[in-house]
């Protein structure tokens, strides 16, 4: 069983604000949900490798050089920012 | 006959005929659609002016005797987690209740390249994580086989569109049964093609180790048609290939039934109209033979740490900086974090988000996803020694018939164990294909015809001759 502690630890690492009511509902379900993952300890897993790709391609590489993007497609991304000023991307102090 | 009815070789021909025009379909369906959506709620978003646009396109090329393709003026419905340029794209999470689209998916550019035409976009579960459409910030999608009961999900919306007759066929993606489920729950046919054989640039990422897009269709040909369209190695994607498709059709296969998939607490009358379908296509000289995946009931466990390890830092992008819903209450940065994604991100989301998080936290990576890892490894040498007897394998879709909305809503983990037979086809990366195979009940059962890497060609042919 998690603890509570526990819960919101994962809750700040995950960077989700949740009440003191939803850190109550997810510490019961996952718990539930980490109990029924438990059953992998039952696989035997001596000597197996961890699995990385599901078909065979390894270094998939494009040429190092920049695209070239039309004005019209970097007033679409910005227009969907939240807040600009003079043109850039404006965000909160870290401090 | 309704201009609603046709599939996509009927509306094809119809309209190389000229018995009708591509303005005529589209405006058909989009009638339909605006008339229908508040019962079955299928979609969250028409783009009627873009659609008619299209179609007077096709209309133009036709009138002119150009050649058309087999798509072109076809309507078609695409989940809403897949970006068409200037609309809105939601996966249905009010963290991205505001978000526009700023380019194409690959699979949209293929699409339109053809002269499709795209109707809107459908609900789903909220980041394509659930099994009913229930999760969907905006609303429950019903089943219009049973207005009552779930029409499956993640992309229960696509599914519930073919279904009801809203488009002639539609895009879904398939995480852990997506496309599948969906598709049995609805009656129809749905593909979850191989791992790498369709580009996902432009599909918001869920677990990107598992994500593929996948056609949902009225048959097995029309599903075909569309793979065929939207295949093949894309530079935007890393992980897409090509691959030769075409290999000669044999008159009768070998066809593998998993022991493992028909196990207690099944629904009785799934497993009978299933092994009544198997029973038929024997007859038809077509070998059938028992096999075992062994590491079968270690899948489900497997694929919620792998799937939510991947979640977890897929949406870590959603942070309220750039786009999509942001709180400006909080006073820093990590406020607006913390803020927007608690507020914008609905209860499934985050406790995908949560389990994640938790799983690859320090102290637990080994316990947790480097067991899962090695366990999938089990999982895909478990296919890789069935196919060394078999050309195919046929299991059931979904273990139940397709439950009531509210039923399994307060348990997740009822809810993740309709996914039972699906996962460990996106864990081992093989494609498959959900055919509907009888009723019971009144209700649609579906099987699944699980092939090869990239032997799509085989499921399709025993897909075509197992469908009803």
């Amino acid at each position: 069983m998690l603890s509570k502690e526990e819960t919101e630890h994962i809750a700040k690492l995950a960077r989700l604000g949740l009440s003191g009511e939803e850190i109550a509902k997810y510490q019961k379900d996952l718990s539930a949900i980490l109990g029924y993952i438990d059953k992998l300890k039952e696989a035997d897993v001596e000597g197996v490798k961890p699995f990385t790709h599901s078909i065979d391609v390894s270094n998939v590489l494009r040429p190092d050089a920049k695209t070239e993007r039309t004005a019209e497609e970097l007033d679409k991304l910005k227009s969907q920012m939240p807040e600009t000023k003079d043109g850039y991307l404006k965000v909160k102090s870290i401090f | 006959m309704e201009l609603t009815d046709l599939t996509i070789k009927e509306a094809h021909e119809g309209l190389l005929g000229k018995k009708y025009s591509a303005a005529d379909l589209a405006g058909a369906y989009l009638d339909k659609i605006e008339k229908e959506n508040k019962g079955i709620f299928a979609f969250l978003s028409l783009a009627r002016e873009a659609a008619i646009k299209k179609a007077r396109e096709v209309d133009e090329k036709i009138k002119k005797g150009e050649e058309i393709s087999a798509l072109a003026g076809i309507p078609m419905a695409i989940k809403d987690n897949i970006m068409v340029d200037g609309l809105k794209c939601t996966s249905a999470s009010k963290i991205l209740d505001n978000y526009v689209a700023p380019y194409d998916a690959t699979v949209i550019k293929k699409l339109k390249g053809r002269g499709a035409v795209i109707l809107g976009k459908t609900n789903m579960d909220e980041f394509a994580m659930g099994s009913s459409t229930e999760t969907s910030a905006y609303g429950v999608t019903r089943n219009p086989r049973d207005i009552e009961r779930v029409p499956g999900g993640s992309s229960g919306g696509s599914a519930a569109a073919v279904a009801a007759n809203q488009c002639c066929a539609a895009l879904g993606s398939d995480t852990g049964g997506s496309i599948r489920q969906p598709a049995c729950f609805c009656g129809i046919v749905g593909l979850k093609p191989t791992y790498g054989a369709v580009s996902r640039y432009g599909c918001t990422a869920y677990a990107s180790s598992l994500d593929q897009i996948g056609p949902l269709a009225k048959n097995v040909d029309d599903a075909q048609t569309i793979f065929e369209a939207i295949r093949g190695a894309d530079p935007l994607d890393g992980t897409s290939v090509d691959f030769l498709h075409e290999r000669p059709a044999k008159p009768k296969f070998r066809v593998g039934i998993p022991d493992e998939y028909f196990i207690k607490g099944m629904d009785q009358q799934v497993e009978k109209t299933i092994r009544e379908a198997i029973d038929e296509y024997e007859k038809q000289g077509n070998e059938i033979v028992p096999i075992s995946l062994p590491h079968t009931e270690y899948a489900l466990a497997c694929y919620y740490i792998v799937a939510t390890s991947e979640a977890s830092a897929n949406l870590a992008k959603f942070d309220g900086m750039r786009f999509g819903f942001s709180s400006r209450e909080a006073k820093d940065l990590a406020g607006i974090y913390s803020d927007s994604r608690g507020r914008g991100f609905g209860p499934e989301a985050r406790r995908r988000i949560m389990l994640g998080t938790y799983v690859l936290s320090a102290g637990y990576y080994d316990a947790y996803y480097v067991r899962a890892q090695k366990v999938r490894t089990l999982i895909k040498q478990d296919f890789d020694k069935a196919f060394e007897k078999v050309d195919a394998i046929v299991a059931p879709v979904s273990p139940t018939l397709p439950f009531k909305i509210g039923e399994k809503m307060d348990d997740p983990l009822q809810m993740y164990l309709s996914d039972i037979f699906t996962i460990s086809i996106n864990l081992a990366g093989v494609p498959s294909l959900a055919v509907p195979c009888g009723n019971a009940g009144g209700l649609p059962v579906g099987l699944q015809v699980i092939g090869k890497h990239f032997d799509e060609a085989t499921i399709f042919e025993i897909g075509k001759r197992l469908q009803k």
